[in-house]
């Protein structure tokens, strides 16, 4: 029998005195890919970079031991690791954009890992890394080496990190979270492209993720992480049409994409919003001319139902929220709110929209308290008095699944799914007409996402409210959404019910969305 | 790329005649009249008259200053009020020193400063990096002329290592020139050293924990060179704005340091000016100050392209 490439058994890895990983284990054969699969701080990420010996500031294994071709790396001198690190283990970060020194042009950052390993002279490195970029599907590589990080977009610039990984031909090639900023169409490609190059190397994978469906669709192995213990491993196809862990089960049931979901059926009803022939045009700096961002858009939302907008980047999905919103001007079109036009963005007309953003970090003011985070539109619009507010957020924190105990809290007090559901109780405050949901899940973990999809159901029933639903996710939106509007560079590609959308899609950009959703092989 | 440049040269143009309209308003908003300092306070009306028409000043403000600046353009920056010298002469016999003292300052700033900054980066939380911050604040907080003043008593007076004062030009004399300049030019690096420690010290905290620097380490590359082509590099960007700001701030805080060691620069002109209502010197001083500013700006924005790649392509950091 092969001995195993990589052996985790056991590793305990703690940030000061805080585990972060507690017991982990799992091997990995010569060639092998096997995916880590886990939500936010189950301590996959941790251990990936205790292999490599590159954990961050106080993180330090505590107890267990990291096998490497039968070599005990554990506690390696960092002699040994700068060996390891890049010759026989490669690494594929998670951000392409944050990944790549900025001031150092492309080739160069190849050519440097081959030179640090003394695989070549600096000239002989030059020109090899042209040679491990063009492998790694980089159009024009003399021509790119010589360019700098900026001047590359995000699927570029992961295909360079992907060539740095490879440069020296390593045993193993940990990728964390390699594809998760990246469009679902480049992430395929770039997954298409990485597994090929993998394969023709013989270079085991080791894939960080906390997608379930990509990890079933990319990897022979699947284990577990939830809470720095592995839950569970086995086969990929197995774990996910058979998981026997209760917290696997529930990640199986919560990923969207894993689920055929019926679609919501939508019963006819008024419009609340009518969005006709919008668009929005900037200049582009130094006269080159205009960019439509938006270009003759139309929707409506119906009362007590869901329209969503799905595109990738820079399709002008967000664009369009923004106008609708009232954030943004529109350079042409109307924009009516129950009849009435709100193209110039009134004030009434904020009052009856209210929008819930992405990052739930970020969009609530660190220094208010959550009372004073969900009042605050109150406040602005001038409604009920002192202690009407105080009866309206204990309701609204009842309405959005919190206590009334923490409308004391500050948000730095709270989980991400809190934030959230405060984010949601802050736009529900003074009764909205039109709730305009901005990405709204895509910063959740998988199984949180599942609770606030819900909730944002639920309450839809309760209040009868409408949802202008912005997002990337086709997957979310199929399981959300009355109806779909595609969008692509700044054009409505196609739009109805969801059930004809994405059942059956008449333009070829839909049909590809929908193939590049990653998982949703395993169960077709 | 090269468009940015050209718009960068026109506005420091145009900040350039802002600033000259501002020193010469400024200089005429000084309470105090340079007739009356020049012809004595006992003075009759009508000498004062004189001497009024003599200098110009009977003339109007506009007139004034439009005669100021096409003379200035040519170098021209007038006579002394006080002993009829030719002003560029003065601006010529003082001028180099103080940009002597300023640039040898500040490479004491840089080397001390840059050192002092990745030493606490490198080592935080330990040892190092205190010493390093105690020496910062050591330098920040002590006022240079005291230190000047410690610095002429201990080491020129007691230990005799260098000279209390006096200069001598390193065009005539170059060992002996950079010896005279070395003590000032530290008392007065001191300070600016602790800025750049602090800036190089934060922006390279901030850069060593970015995820391509991690990225950099997963290449197995050495800590030195991680440490100076990936964590200095990419900090720089941060200590040559700082850098740039404080150039400027040495040319007119070398005012303090020349008094100190008598050093024969623009400062003591200055002072000497002020004092005496010296409208002509004043205004050529202040001019050539600001110039001094607005070009080492320039300077500094020409630089950052030349650092930071992305500066190329729009001009402005992303």
């Amino acid at each position: 029998m092969t001995e195993p490439l990589l052996e985790v058994d056991d590793l305990e890895v703690s940030f000061g005195d805080v585990p972060a990983v507690r017991g982990a284990g799992f091997r990995l054969m010569p060639g092998e890919r096997v995916a880590v699969v886990g939500a936010s701080g189950s301590g996959k990420s941790t251990t990936a970079h205790a292999i490599m010996g590159l954990l961050p500031g106080t993180g330090h294994v505590t107890s267990g031991r990291i096998r490497f071709r039968g070599e005990d790396v554990t506690h390696a001198g960092e002699h040994r690791l700068r060996r390891l690190r890049g010759r026989e283990i490669g690494l594929v970060p998670q951000d392409p954009m944050s990944n790549l020194n900025p001031v150092s042009r492309v080739g160069h950052q190849v050519a440097e890992t081959l030179v640090a390993h003394g695989l070549a002279g600096r000239g002989e490195a030059k020109r090899r890394a042209v040679e491990i970029l063009a492998e790694a599907g980089l159009p024009d590589p003399a021509r790119r080496a010589r360019q700098y990080p900026h001047e590359f977009s995000g699927g570029m610039r992961q295909r360079v990190l992907i060539a740095i990984g490879l440069a020296c031909r390593p045993d193993l090639l940990i990728a964390d979270e390699p594809t998760s900023a990246l469009d679902v169409t480049v992430q395929r490609q770039i997954l298409d492209h990485l597994e090929k190059l993998t394969q023709d190397l013989g270079t085991a994978l080791l894939l960080v993720t906390h997608d379930l469906g990509l990890a079933a669709d990319r990897a022979d192995h699947v284990v577990v992480m939830s809470d720095g213990q592995v839950v569970e491993t086995g086969p990929a196809r197995e774990i996910l049409t058979d998981p026997e862990h209760e917290y696997t089960r529930r990640l199986v049931a919560a990923a969207p994409s894993l689920t055929t979901t019926t679609h919501r059926s939508a019963p006819a009803a008024e419009p609340v919003l009518e969005v006709a022939g919008v668009s929005k045009e900037y200049r582009i700096r130094g006269g080159g001319g205009a960019l439509r961002a938006a270009d003759d858009v139309s929707f409506t939302v119906r009362r007590g139902q869901t329209t969503a907008i799905v595109g990738e980047s820079g399709s002008g999905k967000t664009t369009t929220a923004h106008m609708v919103l009232g954030l943004v001007a529109p350079t042409s079109g109307t924009i009516q709110l129950d009849g009435t036009d709100v193209t110039a963005g009134r004030r009434t007309a904020r009052r009856a929209m209210q929008a819930v953003f992405q990052d739930p970090y970020g969009s609530l003011d660190p220094m208010f308290t959550v009372e004073r985070l969900i009042t605050e539109p109150l406040r602005i619009f001038g409604i009920g008095d002192r202690s009407s507010r105080r009866a309206r957020v204990a309701e609204l924190l009842d309405q959005v699944g919190l206590t009334p105990s923490m409308a004391q809290r500050y948000p730095n007090e709270l989980s991400g799914g809190q934030r959230q559901r405060v984010a949601i109780a802050r736009a529900l405050a003074p009764s909205p007409r039109l709730v305009v949901c901005d990405e709204a899940v895509s910063a959740l973990d998988v199984l949180v996402q599942d609770q606030i999809l819900r909730l944002l159901e639920s309450l839809q029933q309760e209040l009868g409210l409408s949802y202008l639903f912005i997002s990337h996710d086709l997957a979310v939106v199929r399981s959300i959404a009355h109806d779909v509007v595609v969008m692509r560079n700044g054009r409505v590609v196609e739009q109805g019910p969801v059930a004809q959308v994405l059942g059956s899609p008449a333009d070829p950009y839909t049909q590809q969305l929908l193939d590049a959703i990653p998982g949703a092989g395993v169960f077709s | 790329m090269a468009r940015y440049l050209v718009n960068r040269l026109w506005q420091s143009a145009l900040t350039l005649v802002l600033a000259s309209v501002i020193v010469f308003i400024g200089v005429r908003a000084l309470p105090g009249d340079p007739a009356l300092a020049m012809a004595g306070e006992e003075a009759d009306p009508a000498t004062l008259a004189a001497v009024r028409a003599q200098l110009g000043l009977d003339e109007s403000v506009v007139v004034q200053y439009l005669k100021f600046i096409g003379n200035a353009v040519t170098g021209d920056f007038g006579k002394s009020v006080r002993t009829g010298t030719p002003v560029s002469e003065l601006l010529g016999a003082t001028l180099p020193v103080t940009i002597q003292l300023a640039i040898y300052a500040m490479l004491v700033a840089l080397l001390l400063g840059l050192a002092a900054g990745v030493v606490a980066a490198v080592f935080r939380g330990r040892w190092p990096e205190w010493t390093a911050n105690g020496f910062s604040l050591f330098a920040l907080s002590v006022p240079t002329f005291w230190l000047g003043i410690l610095a002429v008593l201990y080491l020129s007076v007691q230990l005799g290592w260098f000279p209390a004062s006096g200069y001598v030009s390193p065009f005539d004399h170059p060992l002996r020139g950079v010896y005279y300049l070395t003590l000032p030019a530290v008392i007065l690096g001191l300070t600016h050293a602790a800025v750049v420690q602090r800036q190089t010290r934060s922006s390279m905290v901030a850069t060593l924990t970015a995820d391509f620097v991690r990225t950099a380490r997963a290449k197995g590359l050495g800590r030195g060179a991680v440490i100076f082509r990936f964590g200095l590099r990419n900090s720089l960007i941060v200590v040559t704005t700082i850098v740039g700001l404080q150039l400027g701030g040495l040319i007119a805080g070398a005012v303090v340091t020349e008094r100190i060691f008598s050093l024969p620069g623009i400062g003591k002109l200055t002072l000497d000016s002020v004092f005496t209502r010296d409208y002509p010197v004043i205004q050529a001083v202040v001019l050539v100050i600001t110039a001094a500013y607005i070009v080492i700006n320039l300077l500094v924005d020409f630089l950052y392209t030349v650092i930071d790649p992305r500066m190329r392509v729009s001009g402005r950091a992303s």
